[in-house]
């Protein structure tokens, strides 16, 4: 026992088909470990009883077929889970059960997983620190000095329990660098895939023109062969794109030799720690070793993508989040009328950080502003778009850190929005053109915390980001730090 | 008729005033599906039996055009000879309220799937082109229900998603009169195309009415108010009415019209303020962003042209042409297309000319009497056209079919059994005609010798005797004929 969640989901699913190790041995390991990691405060609901019964009949009645057969999975609690309580981590959804499973992680059940339970978040994925749940902050299994450390976010809660060996993979979303920068903060792999590639039914929307969801792993190998589980055209979603269904693990390889990678020179930004960029020029000649050709790039409109993106993002979550209104589930605040119930509700039921974005959003899609904020950011989101455009006729790929900085403390950006908005500076314009892109671990800072490399891809070419990965994955040999202090 | 003039003015306290009217008007679409989701669209349904997770906006869920909608807002447009537009998008109308599950409607804003087209009335003065703006879809909201409980309200989400077409009309009307005939119209037209059934007590068919006025000779617009929501003809119009007379006493005496959203109260026959210009909602339009901008391609809707019945106004012209229909006549036959279809089944069996006529003057008027539809006519197209059949191959005289219908509308019988059953059978056998007018000419040789002198006049008592001897069933163009070579 203990070696089990040790082991990545490619080699626990082969050994669970092999028989080698039966499914419910697998569910229980992990079951244990969490049992014994609540301190990290990664999961929202567990649901470990069923996670057992359910890795039972896969071994009593055999069902080895699926790729993903008997591999213990904890989602992240923006996914719509049948029968399973599900939060977007706020009290406005507090007691919600849906009675519907998302497309996503309905793949993942077909493919034979197991729902170990839901993971926290920031509150409807607005944060990049998991400190705007309303369930607790999430915490990184990284320690400095005895302090904690944020496990990054919105998908923290899934970055840290990869990174505790408390799933052997998760699936999270990335509206704005929500999968990879917690893989950064945390030494494990996070994809978002290009906008389209998964379904969004049935994920609690953020931003509907920039949410996806996509693999949070322990390696590259397990992050396409999740990907493999996830990905696929879903009529019920008009955004999908209904592309022939691919082999990412089956075509995976570490071939790159003569693949033009770009190097954006608009990615060194002002103060960003030397380590950093140390990091990124050792990518630079890691990439080169495996026989890549560095071209130095251009996208001009880099500096733009944070402040357009938090004016789309908000914008969109403004109306999305307009059903929370007490009426039909989740939470109610009495009031004396309708507009005072709506009042009551929607101030006790959302977050600071939420009621921020709902207030940003309003004012800029309002009369008046909707010209000089909504649509000159649509017009500057097409021309990021363009940027990259134009550099993929060049480039294959792209390479840049994943984040400016590693973890930061708990609490020590909570009251300053703007430096934990600057946090996404580096994944967001990604988002806003629609790519794929990977975090990989590639080494640690000087405190001992991990940082992460980005890869950026053409539209739907997840293969090159995922075999360019693959290859530095191997140059890196990154080896987890993570000392269970918490147990 | 087209000597008529349009003569609706107000009269006020400084004179003369021109009433202006543009309407918005909401179409349900014949769908058995909603607009993004699959629940049925049902009318009477138990509350809330016929809601999907989308229609009352769960976490997560998404929307899907109903790709049927689009044929049918498109083949609208088609019908109202108006511009399909073949890029159009999706917005977001922003809105609370306790039935609007999402917080905002789906509907079209800046880019709508229909643009510029017309409607032309027949008005007593002449034919009148009403201008079309746009047409567009959107979803309905659900139904609060306030009466059913003294501490809450109710929502019914069965609404909630139902496909509408907006159709937005220029401010072309001029009277309540012509508002009528456009609503006609159009209902028409759309039954025609069976896109929209035009229930207005099912809420199918509903108006917005912008009313605003001018003195009469008056080149520009004055300030309008909006009144929401009105459902019925006779109700828009005295809406209409009703709000003109106010605006015209608030100018007439100093004041000034505020731009605002009314509503009308069908008790008290009045307007009253709903919001102002200011208190306007702010909507928020943005383009929904989970839909993709509709892109429609020509062959799309050169097959949706291909199906196009025969509309109202062409129905009108063949009608004219081919067979001599008067324009009065033509316009009533074509007005409703349960009448036309009615029409078509009764004359392609027997005569157009002599359909038209006896629908128009004997069908109506017992349907009027009776307070029914054509639908609920006692007497059935089949029967009909059997009856004008018999007219026309001289079976029964015009007078006999009279009586005939008349026991028709009793018990919708086959007009050849009743004849059958009462004897009305003309009697056309020109020999035993000519023995029965032989015998009157015998036993009344001094009316014969009187009408020989001159005494014209007296055929007709000649014609009278033959009907009474044949018991009303002698041919009466046979008699006539008889009587004019045996008088000679």
């Amino acid at each position: 026992m203990g070696e089990i969640t040790k082991l990545t989901l490619v080699n626990l699913v082969s050994k669970i088909k092999s028989k080698e190790i039966s499914a419910l041995d697998a569910c229980s390991d992990y079951v244990s470990r969490i049992v014994k990691s609540k301190k990290l405060n990664t999961f929202v609901t567990e649901t470990l009883e069923q996670a057992i019964s359910s890795a039972k009949k896969i071994d009593d009645n055999n069902l080895k077929e699926g790729i993903l057969s008997g591999a213990p999975i904890a989602v992240k609690d923006l996914f719509c889970t049948i029968n399973v309580e599900t939060t977007a981590s706020s009290k406005i959804l507090k007691g919600f059960v849906p009675t519907y499973e998302s497309t996503v992680t309905s793949k993942l059940w077909e493919r034979g997983a197991v729902l170990l339970g839901k993971l926290n978040c920031d509150e409807f994925a607005m944060g990049s620190s998991n400190e705007t749940s309303a369930f607790g902050n999430v915490i990184n299994p990284y320690k400095v000095n005895d302090e904690n450390i944020v496990p990054g976010g919105s998908s923290g809660g899934c970055s840290a329990a990869v990174a505790a060996d408390l799933t052997v993979a998760t699936v999270g979303t990335d509206t704005g660098g929500s999968i990879r920068q917690p893989a950064a903060f945390t030494g494990i792999v996070g994809l978002k895939p290009t906008y389209g590639r998964c379904s969004r039914w049935g994920i609690v929307a953020f931003a509907s023109s920039l949410d996806q969801a996509g693999p949070m792993t322990k390696n590259v190998s397990d992050c396409a062969l999740m990907l493999d589980a996830i990905s696929g055209f879903d009529e019920k979603d008009s955004t999908s794109a209904n592309t022939k269904k691919e082999e990412f693990l089956k075509n995976l390889n570490r071939n790159i030799k003569g693949l033009k990678i770009g190097i954006p020179k608009e990615y060194i930004v002002d103060d960003m720690p030397k380590e950093i960029q140390d990091l990124w020029d050792k990518g630079i000649s890691w990439m080169k070793e495996s026989g890549a050709i560095i071209k130095y790039i251009s996208l001009p409109h880099t500096k733009y993508a944070l402040p357009t993106y938090y004016i789309i993002a908000p914008a969109e979550a403004s109306s999305n989040l307009a059903r929370y209104d007490g009426v039909r589930y989740g939470f109610r605040a009495s009031g004396k009328d309708l507009n005072e119930m709506y009042e009551n509700t929607r101030s006790l039921g959302f977050g600071n950080e939420v009621k921020r974005r709902i207030m940003i959003g309003t004012y800029v899609l309002s009369s008046g502003y909707y010209d000089a904020y909504y649509l000159k950011a649509q017009q500057v989101r097409r021309l990021i778009k363009n940027d990259f455009d134009l550099v993929f006729k060049d480039v294959d790929a792209i390479l840049t850190p994943t984040a400016p900085s590693s973890a930061f403390k708990i609490g020590e950006k909570k009251d300053d929005p703007i430096s934990m908005y600057l946090n996404d500076v580096f994944t967001v314009p990604i988002n806003l053109a629609g790519l794929p892109a990977i975090s990989i671990p590639a080494g640690f800072d000087q405190s001992g915390l991990p940082l992460g490399l980005q890869i950026i891809g053409k539209p739907f070419d997840e293969q090159t980001v995922l075999n360019s990965a693959y290859a530095l994955e191997e140059k890196i040999g990154f080896k987890s730090q993570v000392k269970d202090w918490w147990m | 008729m087209a000597d008529n003039k349009f003569d609706y003015y107000l009269d006020g306290k400084t004179g003369k005033w021109e009433v202006i009217i543009g309407l918005e008007v909401h179409a349900q679409v014949t769908s058995r599906a909603k607009l993004f989701s699959g629940s049925s669209t049902k009318f009477g349904s138990d509350p809330n039996t016929q809601v999907s997770l989308v229609d009352a906006a769960m976490p997560g869920m998404l929307p899907v055009i109903n790709k049927f909608c689009i044929e049918q807002a498109v083949k609208t447009g088609l019908g109202l000879k108006a511009k399909i537009n073949t890029f159009s998008k999706f917005d977001r109308k922003n809105y609370f309220y306790a039935d609007l599950p999402q917080g905002y409607q789906i509907s079209q804003f800046k880019f709508p799937i229909v643009g510029e087209g017309e409607i032309v009335l027949d008005m007593p003065y002449g034919t009148k082109v009403v201008g079309i703006e746009r047409l567009h879809l959107e979803q309905d909201a659900g139904k609060s229900l306030h009466d059913q409980d003294p501490e809450n309200s109710f929502v019914d989400l069965n609404r909630s998603g139902i496909a509408l077409m907006e159709i937005v009309g220029k401010p072309d009307l001029r009277s309540p009169e012509e508002v009528g005939q456009y609503v006609k119209k159009l209902r028409s037209i759309m039954r025609y195309l069976n896109t929209c059934d035009g229930n207005m007590d099912e809420g199918s068919l509903r108006a917005d009415v912008n009313v605003s006025v001018r003195k009469q000779g008056s080149q520009q617009l004055g300030t309008r108010c909006e009144i929401k929501n009105v459902n019925s003809i006779k109700f828009m119009q005295q809406a209409i009415e009703y709000e003109a007379k106010r605006q015209i006493d608030i100018i007439e005496d100093g004041g000034t019209i505020n731009q605002e959203t009314r509503l009308y109260d069908t008790k008290k026959n009045e307007t009253r303020s709903m919001r102002s210009k200011e208190d306007a909602h702010d909507y928020r339009y943005f383009p929904d962003p989970d839909l993709l901008p509709l892109v429609l391609d020509s062959e799309f809707i050169e097959n949706i042209k291909k199906t196009l019945p025969e509309l109202p106004d062409e129905k009108k012209l063949r009608l004219m042409n081919d067979f001599g229909l008067s324009s009065y006549d033509a316009s009533i036959i074509i007005s409703e297309k349960d009448i036309s279809e009615y029409y078509e089944d009764v004359a392609k069996n027997s005569d157009y000319k002599l359909a038209a006529n006896w629908m128009i003057v004997e069908l109506f008027g017992i349907l009027n009497k009776e307070g029914k539809g054509i639908k609920d006519s006692p007497v059935s197209a089949v029967n009909l056209s059997k009856l004008i059949n018999l007219i026309k191959n001289g079976t029964i005289s015009g007078k006999i079919a009279k009586t005939v219908f008349e026991q028709m509308v009793q018990k919708n019988e086959n007009p050849e059994v009743i004849i059958e059953k009462s004897g009305l059978k003309q009697q056309s056998d020109p020999k035993e005609l000519e023995i029965i007018i032989d015998n009157i000419i015998k036993n009344n040789q001094d009316k014969v010798i009187e009408y020989k002198s001159g005494k014209i006049k007296l055929f007709s008592f000649f014609v009278g005797q033959a009907m009474k001897e044949t018991a009303g069933k002698g041919n009466p163009q046979l008699i006539n004929n008889i009587l004019t070579k045996k008088l000679k």
